[in-house]
């Protein structure tokens, strides 16, 4: 049901039957230590190279999210998912290994926003079970949008640390003791300007306030409503800025945080946190997804945020557009 | 909110280097690094009498990028990199060490298509800025010695 201008709620019941994830060792040492359910012991992982292991990562991920609740991949209607690396290479490859449908997505960092928006409207639709998984991984992204591992640059005080992780969840329509997705916002592209790529939490607070005014101005809520509402990989920086945008609206965001800046603690050096397609995943599927499960969050509205840049585009002096998408989260028990 | 208020409050707010801190550590790493090459200098004139000062000269380069490439090898040299910045990347080490980092990273690509020719990603720059300038600096040389 569409509700205002981009939000829509769902009709029918979207359960998270299943949530697995898998972080790696820097992670691992993190504020989110306890709530893994796997880590990984080096970044590669027993892997050829470090593409290789993000690979191996949502393999793992996907089908240990499936076997925690008895499920085979051939009872899914899709694997959708996405990731940073040039043609969603570990997310399509670790698809080839299951005998599964199969939908790559993009939205850079906030690709898990994306998947669930889908995967919850099909499951609402015709199918029955849809897994969305997104990764992230600190050595091919650096490589990727940055300078070799091994270069002794210095990072500026904006920069974000890119997580190594991946984080997949089961959508499903079988009824149960499950967190609830009850709809989303979806985001529109903003663009304000910003060109220094180190600084992507000032680049996407914008595209996440403007979608999360929107979803209260169309669902007509307050943002008490809610539990929490967490953004994706903003940073600290990002996460002030939020604020402050959505005060300037009018909207006074109490109960604010964000995954990236919550993900390393204060003696890690992470600059304003971490960043990452698998940052938001990873942190739904661990934190985010048992605290809902042992009913201490009850509603929360979970917005990944994405920088959508590349290395050319940045070298190129074209900005950086940014987009969030917010998914409504929600305990069907909870009142 | 306008783009350019947005922009002034990125700006105003947005966290900067400390440039004392930054300052001081480059100039320390630096003028360690410095200190060492000072040292081979002296040391291979000692145990060396009979070179001149350029075939020494050359020797203590080559051990100084041997140091750069070897400590880059083994992951010291980006850990030294995060906090000297400058101070590490300007010695002859910091060259070394933007040849052989790349030439780690894309050795997966294979020898040829990867590492060989991915060696120079950072380096080139540096290499196309050397030659140019030579270039400039010898016509101008040969200019003014025209006039004498």
């Amino acid at each position: 049901m569409k509700v205002g201008k981009q939000t829509y709620l769902l009709d029918n019941k979207v359960y998270i039957q299943s949530a697995y994830s898998l972080a790696g060792p820097y992670e691992a040492k993190g504020n989110f230590r306890d709530y893994f359910d796997c880590v990984m012991e080096d970044d590669e992982w027993k892997c050829k190279s470090h593409e290789m292991a993000e690979i191996e990562m949502q393999r793992f991920v996907i089908g240990e999210c499936l076997s925690k609740v008895n499920v085979s991949p051939l009872d899914c209607g899709a694997i959708m998912g996405g990731d940073l690396i040039n043609q969603i290479v570990p997310t399509s490859f670790s698809a080839r290994d299951f005998h599964t449908p199969f939908m790559g997505l993009y939205n850079a960092c906030a690709t898990f926003g994306e998947a669930l928006a889908i995967g919850s409207t099909l499951v609402g639709g015709d199918f029955d079970k849809i897994i969305c998984c997104t990764s992230s991984h600190y050595a091919t992204a650096e490589r990727q949008y940055r300078y070799p591992l091994e270069l002794g640059t210095q990072p500026t005080p904006e920069s974000q640390w890119t997580v190594t992780g991946s984080g997949a969840v089961l959508l499903s329509k079988k009824a149960g003791e499950y967190p609830l997705v009850k709809g989303y916002t979806i985001g529109r592209v903003l663009d304000f300007g910003l060109t220094d790529p180190n600084n992507m939490g000032g680049a996407m607070a914008p595209a996440a306030a403007n979608t999360i005014v929107t979803h209260f101005k169309d669902t007509g809520r307050s943002p008490d409503y809610y539990d929490l509402i967490i953004t994706g990989d903003l940073g600290r920086f990002g996460r002030e800025t939020l604020h402050y945008l959505c005060k300037k609206e009018g909207y006074e965001l109490n109960n604010l945080n964000d995954c990236g800046s919550m993900m390393y603690c204060d003696k890690q050096k992470a600059g304003q946190g971490g960043s990452g397609a698998g940052c938001c995943s990873l942190v739904f599927a661990s934190y985010l997804y048992k605290k809902l499960v042992d009913k201490s969050l009850k509603r929360i509205l979970f917005v990944p945020t994405g920088a959508m840049l590349s290395k050319d585009s940045a070298l190129q002096g074209e900005s950086i557009p940014g987009i969030a998408h917010a998914v409504i989260i929600e305990r069907e028990d909870w009142y | 909110m306008e783009d350019k208020q947005y922009m002034d409050y990125i700006h105003a707010n947005a966290q900067k280097s400390n440039h004392v801190v930054t300052l001081v550590w480059a100039f320390a790493v630096g003028g360690v690094i410095c200190c060492i090459g000072q040292a081979f200098i002296d040391l291979f004139t000692v145990i060396l009498p009979n070179w001149d000062k350029a075939k020494v000269a050359s020797l203590v380069s080559m051990t100084m990028i041997f140091l750069g490439s070897f400590f880059t090898a083994i992951g010291v040299y980006d850990k030294l990199g995060s906090k000297a910045g400058g101070g590490s990347i300007v010695p002859i080490t910091g060259f070394a060490n933007s040849v052989v980092s790349p030439a780690m990273e894309f050795n997966k690509e294979g020898i040829v298509l990867g590492m060989m020719a991915k060696m120079f990603v950072v380096a080139g720059p540096i290499i196309v800025a050397g030659t140019v300038s030579s270039v400039v600096s010898g016509v101008i040389y040969w200019i003014i010695g025209l006039f004498n």
